[in-house]
């Protein structure tokens, strides 16, 4: 039932308008950020303000509104944010990725590919890719104006050199139509290659920093990489005990006191799906091992894990 | 068989539920009505509208007894409800120098037109605790707290202002401000907006940086008290040198104008209560300029000295650029000063925390483990 004491979806259709423009100019040019005039949301700045804008600007009656977290329906913000849009709005609020015509997230991409008619909204916490490398958005506006990316590039040879890989496991930068170096939000570097040439409108928001920017549908999005030390993304050595899925991004849940590890999907809808359509996984956890505590030919399957 | 958690929704339900239970505590003591907090919470509702941004007594004082007296989270749901609300336009610039006093103190001079009028102020209390008002009875007035004065005995200094018996009732009386009275000599500045533009609205619109003073001093009126308090604290130990003297604080109410554009003349809207604080600060000269004093300025609404006081070093500290001061410490840096003065912002993003990183902790996890894989590779070869 929608709450008549507000206009729909929350915002007045003045300020919607305003976003609307905004996002205009992202979409003109992919991957730069657009400062925006954010309002306070009856949200918490950095729980989802700048996604919960751009939701509130687009969305229309006939949509279908989906909300993940983790990417997951039933997480808490998830289910908090939904249930706004269905107070304030009154649309559909669906929990499968198909059915649903914009999608706000938070830290993934459905594992589903996504289609033309679909937009995902994004909610970015530090819209700024070099935010830990110059605090500064004054030098860094300057930066992305003249194309100057030696510092993120740098930053990842340091890491190379240091560790023998990218410390950067999720908000790993990507170029976007090789233009605008851009943060894709905390989403794990996994989910990087599907922002590339994705047939659906990409949108971010970063309410609390003020910054809106865009993907256009089929765009190229390139990881920053270096060609001795190609970009690559996670690998699982289990599949998800569930639904068995291989390709999946997966959780890990500690389920005993020993420590022992149950993986299983993260994008929950996909692994609903893959359940329904027959697909059963080990139902095992597993136990993991340090890999410096005992020699790797010394581990018997029963050992626990040390430490 | 494992089955994934569920129940986000019933456990939200749930904690509304306790959190109903702890805002109203005990059911067997009267519960506080929000004209209750209104008149004897005051002080805590000026700053819930100061940071809230809103001059709404009753609506400040629903958020902090809906906020359980939590006065960031108060301030929040005056911002969000604030959002809501259209903008009509611009007043009328406020004048301060008509003004319904409550209080007014200068620091610099003795004697000044209009007279110091020491008003509510728990400068010259001692700070203890008055067990009449313990006893749930009222104050017996003999304490210092009650009679509102200073005690006998206690030293005077130069700043200890001359009590005033009579309080100015007469609105609108005219009282100078000592800032005009400085710049008619030559002795301070008075600083011009750089252009005929008028000013940003940071409500609307993203603050950039380099800000204009005057956006600058939006972002510290609805900036955290005590934020402005640490960093204006900050430049009195040394970290940016202001030598300031409060040249004047006052407190009181004044009118806010507005020309409606289908009229064309000026309307009385409505009365305002707000704090004002001008901060005389030294200025040896450079080359452009004749040696003269420089001001650092506060505002905000009700009573709030403390917050206007340390927002007018602030100011003061942030104009560096603007008088070819070198720019050494954190007081003087506007984007590191204005970005994290917002305690809306601050609080939200710091509290995100508690929001689920699973995911990225995955990720992290997944990294750590392949770096402690390759590491043990390593040792191996070497042995």
């Amino acid at each position: 039932m929608m709450d008549t004491h507000y206009n729909f979806a929350f915002l007045d259709e003045r300020t919607k308008k305003r976003i609307r423009r905004a996002l205009l100019k992202a979409v003109a040019v992919p991957g730069y950020q657009v400062p925006f005039g954010s309002r306070e949301m009856p949200f918490a700045y950095g729980w989802g303000t700048g996604g919960v804008q751009i939701t509130a600007s687009l969305i229309g009656l006939s949509d279908v509104l989906k909300v993940i977290d983790q990417g997951a329906d039933d997480t808490t913000n998830a289910v908090n944010i939904r249930r706004f849009f269905a107070r304030t709005t009154g649309v559909t609020t669906t929990e499968k990725t198909r059915e649903a015509t914009l999608i706000q997230t938070r830290h993934r991409i459905p594992e589903m590919p996504l289609t033309e008619s679909q937009i995902l909204v994004y909610q970015v916490p530090m819209p700024e890719p070099m935010s830990r490398l110059e605090p500064s958005r004054r030098e860094t506006i300057k930066m992305h104006a003249l194309s100057e990316y030696g510092l993120m590039h740098v930053r990842l040879y340091e890491d190379i050199a240091q560790l023998g890989a990218i410390s950067r496991a999720y908000d790993y930068p990507v170029m976007v139509n090789e233009r605008y170096l851009m943060s894709p939000s905390p989403i794990p570097k996994f989910d990087n290659p599907k922002m590339h040439m994705n047939p659906a409108l990409q949108l971010f928001g970063a309410g609390r920093e003020k910054r809106l920017y865009a993907i256009p549908p089929y765009t190229q999005v390139r990881s920053l990489d270096f060609e001795d030390h190609p970009f690559e993304v996670q690998r699982w050595d289990h599949a998800c005990a569930l639904c068995g899925a291989s390709e999946s991004y997966l959780d890990e849940m500690i389920v005993d006191d020993a420590g022992s590890r149950l993986f299983v999907c993260s994008d929950s809808d996909y692994c609903e799906e893959r359940r329904d359509a027959g697909h059963v996984g080990t139902q095992q956890a597993v136990t993991l091992h340090d890999a410096l505590a005992t020699p790797p030919e010394a581990v018997t399957p029963n050992e626990q894990e040390a430490a | 068989m494992y089955v994934a958690v569920k129940g986000g929704a019933a456990a939200i339900e749930s904690s509304w539920r306790l959190l109903e239970t702890q805002r109203r505590g005990d059911t067997g003591i009267a519960a506080l009505s929000v004209a209750q907090i209104r008149e004897q919470l005051s002080l805590a509702v000026d700053r819930v509208m100061s940071e809230g941004s809103l001059y709404d007594p009753e609506l400040a004082a629903l958020a902090i007894k809906q906020a359980s007296g939590d006065l960031m989270e108060a301030i929040f749901l005056l911002r969000a409800y604030r959002t809501t609300l259209p903008r009509l336009g611009y007043a009328v610039p406020l004048d301060t120098a008509r003004i319904a006093l409550v209080r007014r103190i200068s620091a610099a001079f003795k004697e000044v037109p209009g007279g110091q009028l020491l008003g509510p102020t728990y400068d010259y209390t001692q700070r203890l605790l008055d067990f009449a008002l313990l006893a749930e009875g009222e104050s017996t007035g003999a304490s210092p707290v009650a009679m509102n004065m200073p005690p006998a005995g206690l030293d005077a200094t130069p700043t200890v202002p001359s009590e005033r018996t009579v309080a100015p009732e007469t609105p609108c009386a005219t009282v100078p401000r000592i800032n005009d009275l400085l710049a008619r000599e030559g002795l301070l500045e008075t600083p011009q907006p750089f252009d005929a533009a008028p000013p940003g609205d940071l409500t609307r619109d993203p603050l950039m940086f380099p800000a204009d003073r005057a956006l600058r001093l939006q972002a510290l009126a609805r900036g955290d008290e005590g934020w402005l308090l640490a960093m204006g604290y900050s430049t009195q130990r040394g970290y940016a040198n202001s030598h300031p003297f409060a040249g004047e604080i006052r407190r009181g109410f004044v009118s806010i104008e507005l020309v409606p554009d289908e009229l064309g003349f000026t309307v009385d809207i409505g009365d305002l209560e707000v704090t004002e604080c001008q901060m005389i600060n030294q200025f040896n000269g450079s080359r452009e300029a004749p040696p003269q004093f420089t001001q650092g300025y506060g505002l905000a609404f009700g009573g709030a000295e403390r917050k206007t006081m340390a927002m007018a070093l602030v100011d003061r500290s942030l104009r560096a650029d603007e008088l070819g001061e070198p720019r050494v410490a954190p007081a003087q840096d506007e984007e590191f000063v204005l970005s994290h003065a917002d305690n809306v912002e601050a609080s939200g993003f710091v509290q995100h925390l508690k929001l689920p990183h699973y995911v990225d902790f995955q990720a992290e996890l997944e990294l750590v483990r392949k770096l402690r894989a390759a590491h043990a590779e390593l040792i191996k070869e070497a042995a």
